[in-house]
């Protein structure tokens, strides 16, 4: 049944400040909403369990993206459109940009935001795998101060994540370091917009002399988290593409990961196409790298 | 966590509509897609999924193509918001509607407004899109009658006519 606005308070601060003291003063009362994209489809469905929300969508310092020589750093109230249209993002972080490419469609990518993907804590956040393969740093902020933490730490479980009740997602910080990497990003789902991932893949890699010189894989939907596949990546780097390394990397991703059946999807699917993303971005590391 | 039980006072918001202004009481939380149809009668504002999937409840808010259905009113308090009723004296207007009638965009019509708005939200930023561009700009607007064909067709045939004009 659909909620009854009459039972739902939402304040407006304004400014960073003023919300990290309301959700200090009352923690895990108040839950914020920026763009409203997950929130208010758990609204409208009345299955909504905070009854306080804060709007965070006016927050400026959420809402910029900052350039620096060895960094960028994402507010992480920026849109999916901001993104895209950001130039350093564009031509430095292509599996962002395209993460947030086929994120929603247009409408949902002009209200979406990336803190919004990371603290909703979906494994099939489609901008997640990219986050990882980046080496993602986010500052989080509460009234006690700010604190910083690896990306790859701060999911600790399905929907779980180290973010105090009263913290915010400050921003999100990524090292200016893999812009001479090749870079493969890839969706499987009903169709690419609005469709929630069945599987998706980010990957990272640089070839030297016919041989991976480094490689990065992670991938969407095949865990209760993000799965960045460290195994994989340690088998393969050093090695020379080819069919044994590839069959030997499939064998590998489905001992790696975890999926599970549910509504979009089964785990045996799952298995095949992780399996088939990781063999065919190793395909293309193999030929753009020797092109290179 | 056992949520607090509490109620929100209706208070006075302020907005652009179509270039007037509007004052009206609304709780933060009513969904700016039921102040727009009931409180305001835009009903060519249209409810489709109710979750931001379908692109019926298109609007631009300060130019941006949203989902109204999801955006709580308090969010649009000092906006400006263009609704399809807002859009008759568009320069795009003319030949969007001219091409949807020639190729068939349009049947049941509740997509069209949704359609219409994200179309020009295109073709503001991109006057000669190309048909990847087009499929994109429209992903996010669910048409259950036409296949989508027809409206790709429309929308290039109204950057063509426009560009001639």
């Amino acid at each position: 049944m659909r909620s009854d606005p009459a039972e739902y308070r939402l304040v407006s601060p304004g400014n960073l400040q003023g919300a990290l003291s309301l959700l200090a003063a009352e923690p895990a009362q108040w839950l914020p909403i920026a763009g409203g994209t997950d929130v208010m489809v758990l609204y409208s469905a009345g299955k909504l369990p905070n009854r306080n929300l804060i709007d965070i969508w006016n927050i400026p310092e959420l809402r910029q993206i900052e350039v620096f020589p060895d960094r960028i750093r994402i507010g992480a109230a920026c849109t999916y459109t901001a993104l895209r249209r950001h130039e350093i993002v564009s031509r430095e972080f292509p599996l962002l940009a395209t993460a947030a490419s086929w994120t929603g469609g247009i409408a949902n990518q002009n209200r979406g935001t990336l803190g919004g993907n990371i603290a909703n804590a979906s494994p099939a956040g489609d901008s997640l795998p990219a986050l990882l393969v980046y080496d993602a740093e986010l500052t989080l902020i509460s009234v006690r101060g700010e604190r910083r933490t690896a990306y790859r730490t701060f999911h600790t479980g399905y929907k779980q994540t180290v973010l105090a009740p009263d913290e915010l997602i400050l921003n999100i910080s990524l090292p200016r370091q893999f812009s001479a990497y090749l870079s493969h990003a890839r969706k499987v789902g009903a169709r690419n917009a609005q469709a929630i991932s069945k599987v998706c893949l980010a990957a990272l890699g640089q070839i030297a002399n016919g041989k991976i010189r480094e490689v990065r894989l992670a991938l969407g939907s095949v865990a209760p988290v993000p799965l960045r596949l460290h195994e994989t990546e340690q088998m393969l780097n050093g090695q020379e593409i080819g069919p044994s390394l590839i069959a030997a990397a499939r064998k590998s991703v489905m001992k790696e990961i975890r999926p599970i059946d549910d509504i979009r999807s089964t785990a045996r699917y799952r298995s095949a196409v992780a399996s088939n993303l990781v063999a065919e971005s190793l395909t293309r590391l193999a030929v753009e790298g020797a092109n290179a | 966590m056992s949520p607090l039980p509490v109620a929100s006072a209706k208070y006075e918001l302020s907005f652009t509509v179509n270039g007037g202004t509007k004052k009206l009481l609304a709780h933060p939380m009513e969904r700016l897609l039921d102040v727009l149809r009931n409180d305001l009668g835009l009903t060519g504002v249209k409810e489709g999924c109710g979750e931001g999937e379908c692109g019926s409840c298109s609007v631009l808010l300060d130019g941006m193509l949203v989902n109204s259905c999801l955006i709580p009113v308090a969010q649009a308090n000092t906006a400006s918001i263009v609704t399809i009723e807002g859009m008759a004296a568009h320069a795009l207007m003319k030949p969007l509607q001219e091409s949807f009638l020639e190729c068939g965009g349009a049947q049941c019509g509740i997509c069209t407004p949704g359609m219409i708005l994200a179309a020009v939200h295109l073709l503001e930023k991109n006057p000669e899109p190309a048909l990847t561009d087009i499929r994109e700009g429209l992903a996010g607007n669910l048409c259950r009658c036409t296949g989508y064909m027809q409206i790709f067709e429309a929308v290039a045939k109204a950057a063509r006519r426009r560009a001639a004009q």
